[in-house]
C-alpha cells in the first residue's frame, strides 16, 4: 500500500495517458463507423462486404495488430500512434456491425412516416433514425470502450506505456502492489467511463424511461 | 369425460383466476370455454393437463383424479394445441409431428409414417414434411400443430385459442377442417376462444365465463342464443342474437313455392313472357341459378339474354341442409324479394318468401322446438 | 519480414529453439485446453440459469465486470503469485476466466431467446423438464451458444499470444523475442502468424457452426415466396 501512496502522481498521470490512448480511438472509430454502418444498413451489397470485412479485422488479436501497424504505416515501432490507430481499427470493426444493426432495427413504419412528412435522408438520419438507434448503439459503444481500455494495457508489451506499465514493471520487480494497483485502476477507469456512458444514454433517450417495464 | 369439481385457482397476490368452477365435459364432444379477458378460460384449460395446478378442488379425467399421475405422463395422453402452434424451429415438420410417439417409445420410422398420414389428414401436401416451420405460413403451422397433437391418438384434445392468430379467411377454413376431423375422429375436445361466433360455430356445448373466473352459463349454442341466463351473457353473445338463433332451426317445414325460370341465352320476348311479378331467375343447362332478369333490366337487352344482362342475386337456400336463417337470408337478400331454393346439386327447385319463414318460426315455437 | 517467414530454418527446430510449427502447436494447445474447460463450466451453468430464469441479472453484471479486467494484468498477477513453475496453470486459469463470461452470456441469451411457445408446447405434450432443456431449448439456442464459443475462442487466442511475456510458448514468443533482440522481422512474422491463426480458426469454426446448426434455424436470406395455405 505504501508503494501506491508514494507513487500516486505517477499512477494518476499514467491513468490520464491511458484514457487518452483508449478514448481518442473510440471517438474516431465511432465517427468513421457511423457513415459506414449507415451505408451497410441501407444497401444489401454494402452490408455483405462491410460486415464480414469488419468481422475479419476484429478477429486479429490485439498484439498482432499493434505490431503490424508500423509495418503498414511506416511509423516507428514504439510510437503510441500504432496503438491508437490499431484501436481505432478495432473500434470501427466492432461498431460498423452495431451501427448497421441498430439502424436496421428502427421500425420501418416510423422511418416511412418520417420520409412521408418530408424529411430528406440526411435530415431523417439525425432527427429520427439516430435517436431511435441510440440504445443499441450505446450498448455497442460501451463494449468498445471497456474493451479499448483493457487492450491499451497490452500496448505495454511493445513499449507503449499506459497503466500497463504498472503491470509489466510490477512483474519485473516482483512488486505485487504495483500490479494490483494497475489492475484496479484499469478496472475502475473502465467501470467509471461505462457509468458515464450509461448516464449519457439516459439523458439522450428520455422516452425509453417512460412507458414502464414490460 | 372430464369433470371439474369446485375448482379454484388463486394466485399469491390475491387474484382469483378461476372461482369454484364445476361442470362436466362430455366425452366425444367439442366443449368451448368462452369469455372476455380475465375470465379464466385459458387457466381452466391448462389445469386439465396440469400446466397449472388448482389451488383447491378436483379435476377428474375418466373418473380418475389427474393429480394421481405424474404430469408428464398425463400430458402424453392429452393433445395440446396453442395459439402460435409452438412448433420446434429446429426440427422438420415431419419430425415435429412425430414428437409424442417417439417420446412414448415408438420407433422413428413408425412415428414418421404416422406423421405423414396425419399431415394428409389435416389437409397438407406431403412435401411440406421436409420443410422447417419457419418456411410455413401461419395457417399451415396451425394445421401442423393440430397434426402434432393428434399423433399419439389421444382421446382428449386441448386447444387454446388455436385459430386466433390467423386471418379470418384462413380461420374459417381451419374451423371447417376441425369440424370435419371431429366427425371422423370423435375426440373429446376442449376449446378456448374469446370469439363468441367461433364458440357457437364449433361447440356442441359452450361454457361462458365471466371476469373473475365464475361460470355464467353452460349450455348448447341454441340455448345460449335463445335463453341467455342474464344480461352479461346476453350482451356477450352479442347483437343479432335472435337472427343467429335461427341458424339452429331446421328449415324442413318451410314450404317452397314456384319460381319463374328463364334459360340463359333465351330470346328477350320469350323471357318477358315468363316473368312472374316482374322477375325471373336465369339458369344454366344444369338448372343452376346465375342471376335475375326483371321488366326493367330486359328493356335494354337486344336479342338474347346474356350473362352481362343479369341482375346479381342474393344468397342461396339449400333445402336439404339449410336452416331458417339461410332461408330468411335468401329471401331478404334477393332483389326480387324471393329467395332461391336449391337442391344438393345446386339446381333451382323453387322460391321462398320471408313471410313463410317467419310463419315456420312461429310454428316451431308452438311445437316447442324453440326453447322458450 | 517475408524472408523471415519463408526461411526454412524458422520452420524447424534449430539448436533446440522451437520453430514455427512448435510454437503454433503450443498456441493451439493453450487455446484448446482453456476453451474446453471454459465450455464445461459455462454452458451447463448458462443453460441452467437460462432455463430456470433465476440469476439472470447476476450473469449480465458479471460478464460486464469481467470485460473490464485486463488480461495482461490477470496473467501477470497469477503467474507471479503461483510461481514460474506453475506458469502454464496460471495462464490456463487466466484464459478460462476470459473465456467463461462470453460463453456464459451467450448460452444464457441463447436459451432465453428460444421461442417460448415451442417450450410451452414441449411441456404440454409431456416432456419432462430435463427433456425440454436438452431436446428443445439447447438445439434452438445453438446458434447463439456457438457464436459465443467463437468469440471466446478468438479472445483466448489473442490472450494466449501474451503468454510469451511470462516465459511461456506460443506464437507470441516471436513477438516478445523479436522485440528483445531488436529483430523486427521476427516480430512482424510472429504478428502475421498470430493474425493468420485467428482468421483461420474463425473460418473453421464458422464452417462448423453452419454444419452443426439445424437448417430450420438459419435466418432467411431473401424473402422467398411462401406456399399459400
Amino acid at each position: 500500500m505504501t508503494w501506491v501512496l508514494d507513487h500516486v502522481d505517477q499512477l494518476l498521470s499514467l491513468s490520464a495517458y491511458h484514457l487518452w490512448l483508449a478514448l481518442l480511438p473510440l471517438v474516431l472509430g465511432l465517427l468513421i463507423a457511423l457513415p459506414l454502418g449507415w451505408v451497410a444498413s441501407r444497401y444489401y451489397w454494402a452490408r455483405v462486404i462491410l460486415v464480414p470485412a469488419a468481422g475479419l479485422l476484429y478477429t486479429i488479436p490485439s498484439l498482432a495488430l499493434f505490431v503490424l501497424m508500423p509495418l503498414i504505416l511506416g511509423t516507428l515501432i514504439l510510437d503510441p500512434l500504432n496503438v491508437q490507430i490499431a484501436l481505432t481499427v478495432y473500434t470501427v470493426a466492432l461498431l460498423v456491425r452495431v451501427v448497421a444493426d441498430a439502424l436496421a432495427a428502427v421500425p420501418a413504419t416510423v422511418a416511412a412516416a418520417a420520409t412521408a412528412m418530408g424529411y430528406r435522408p440526411v435530415g431523417r438520419f439525425f432527427a429520427v433514425d439516430l435517436p431511435l438507434a441510440l440504445p443499441v448503439l450505446l450498448a455497442g459503444v460501451r463494449v468498445a470502450t471497456v474493451s479499448n481500455i483493457s487492450l491499451v494495457s497490452v500496448g505495454s508489451l511493445i513499449g507503449v506505456h499506459g497503466l500497463g506499465q504498472a503491470l509489466t514493471e510490477g512483474f519485473q520487480r516482483d512488486n505485487y502492489a504495483e500490479i494490483i494497483a494497475g489492475i484496479v485502476l484499469i478496472v475502475v477507469l473502465a467501470l467509471a467511463v461505462d457509468a458515464v456512458l450509461v448516464l449519457v444514454g439516459r439523458v439522450l433517450t428520455p422516452w425509453a424511461r417512460i412507458g414502464g417495464r414490460r | 369425460m372430464i369433470e371439474f369439481q369446485a375448482v379454484t385457482k388463486k394466485y399469491d397476490d390475491g387474484t382469483v383466476a378461476v372461482d369454484n368452477l364445476s361442470l362436466t365435459i362430455d366425452a366425444g364432444r367439442i366443449t368451448v370455454f368462452v369469455g372476455p379477458s380475465g375470465c379464466g378460460k385459458t387457466t381452466s384449460l391448462r389445469m386439465i393437463n396440469r400446466m397449472i395446478d388448482a389451488t383447491s378442488g378436483t379435476i377428474l379425467l375418466d373418473g380418475k383424479d389427474i393429480r394421481a399421475q405424474h404430469p408428464a405422463e398425463l400430458r402424453r395422453g392429452i393433445g395440446y394445441v396453442i395459439q402460435h402452434a409452438g412448433l420446434f424451429p429446429h426440427r422438420t415438420v415431419l419430425d415435429n409431428v412425430a414428437t409424442v410417439p417417439v417420446l412414448t417409445g415408438a420407433s422413428k420410422a413408425v412415428a414418421r409414417k404416422r406423421a405423414a398420414d396425419l399431415l394428409e389428414r389435416v389437409g397438407l401436401p406431403a412435401e411440406l414434411g421436409k420443410r422447417y416451420p419457419a418456411q410455413l405460413s401461419g395457417g399451415q403451422q396451425q394445421r401442423v400443430g393440430v397434426a402434432r397433437a393428434l399423433a399419439a391418438d389421444p382421446p382428449v384434445l386441448l386447444m387454446d385459442e388455436p385459430f386466433s392468430a390467423v386471418d379470418p379467411i384462413v380461420r374459417d377454413g381451419l374451423q371447417d377442417e376441425l369440424l370435419r376431423l371431429q366427425s371422423d375422429l370423435g375426440k373429446t375436445i376442449v376449446f378456448v376462444t374469446h370469439d363468441i361466433d367461433e364458440a357457437i360455430k364449433l361447440g356442441d356445448k359452450v361454457a361462458v365465463l365471466r371476469v373473475g373466473g365464475r361460470l355464467a352459463q353452460y349450455a348448447t349454442p341454441a340455448e345460449l342464443l335463445a335463453k341467455p341466463v342474464d344480461d352479461f351473457v346476453a350482451s356477450f353473445v352479442g347483437r343479432d342474437r335472435g337472427y343467429r338463433a335461427l341458424g339452429f332451426l331446421s328449415a324442413q317445414g318451410v314450404p317452397i313455392g314456384p319460381v319463374a325460370t328463364v334459360a340463359l341465352g333465351a330470346e328477350v320476348g320469350q323471357a318477358r313472357a315468363e316473368l312472374d311479378n316482374g322477375w325471373a331467375v336465369v339458369v344454366d343447362e344444369a338448372g343452376r341459378p346465375l342471376g335475375w332478369v326483371s321488366d326493367q333490366s330486359l328493356s335494354i337487352v337486344e336479342e338474347r339474354v346474356g350473362r352481362s344482362d343479369l341482375v346479381s342475386g342474393g344468397s342461396l337456400f339449400d333445402v336439404e341442409s339449410g336452416s331458417l336463417r339461410t332461408a330468411l337470408d335468401a329471401a331478404l337478400s334477393s332483389p326480387a324479394a324471393l329467395g332461391i331454393a336449391v337442391d344438393a346439386a345446386g339446381a333451382v327447385v323453387g322460391g321462398v318468401v320471408a313471410d313463410t319463414v317467419l310463419k315456420a318460426l312461429a310454428d316451431a315455437r308452438r311445437t316447442g322446438e324453440v326453447p322458450t | 519480414m517475408w524472408e523471415w517467414l519463408t526461411n526454412p530454418d524458422n520452420w524447424t527446430k534449430t539448436f533446440g529453439t522451437p520453430g514455427i510449427p512448435q510454437r503454433l502447436a503450443e498456441h493451439l494447445q493453450y487455446t484448446a485446453v482453456a476453451v474446453v474447460i471454459a465450455a464445461l463450466i459455462a454452458v451447463p451453468l448458462g443453460a441452467y440459469i437460462g432455463h430456470t430464469g433465476r440469476g439472470g441479472t447476476f450473469v449480465v453484471g458479471m460478464v460486464n465486470a469481467f470485460r473490464a479486467l485486463p488480461e495482461l494484468g490477470l496473467l501477470i498477477l497469477l503467474a507471479l503469485s503461483m510461481g514460474v513453475l506453475l506458469a502454464f496453470e496460471a495462464m490456463t486459469i487466466t484464459l478460462v476466466l476470459i473465456a467463461v463470461p462470453p460463453m456464459l452470456a451467450g448460452t444464457y441469451a441463447g436459451i432465453r431467446n428460444v421461442d417460448q411457445s415451442a417450450v410451452d408446447a414441449a411441456r404440454g405434450m409431456g416432456m419432462r423438464e430435463r427433456e425440454v432443456l436438452v431436446k428443445v431449448e439447447l438445439p434452438n439456442a445453438l446458434p447463439l451458444i456457438l457464436g459465443a464459443l467463437r468469440t471466446a475462442t478468438l479472445q483466448v487466442i489473442a490472450t494466449a499470444s501474451i503468454a510469451a511475456f511470462v516465459s511461456l510458448g506460443g506464437l507470441g514468443r516471436f513477438v516478445v523475442d523479436g522485440l528483445a533482440l531488436r529483430e523486427f522481422d521476427q516480430m512482424a512474422g510472429g504478428a502475421v502468424l498470430i493474425a493468420a491463426l485467428a482468421i483461420v480458426v474463425e473460418l473453421v469454426l464458422a464452417g462448423a457452426q453452419w454444419l452443426v446448426v439445424s437448417p430450420g434455424l438459419r435466418a432467411p436470406r431473401s424473402r422467398k415466396r411462401k406456399a399459400t395455405t
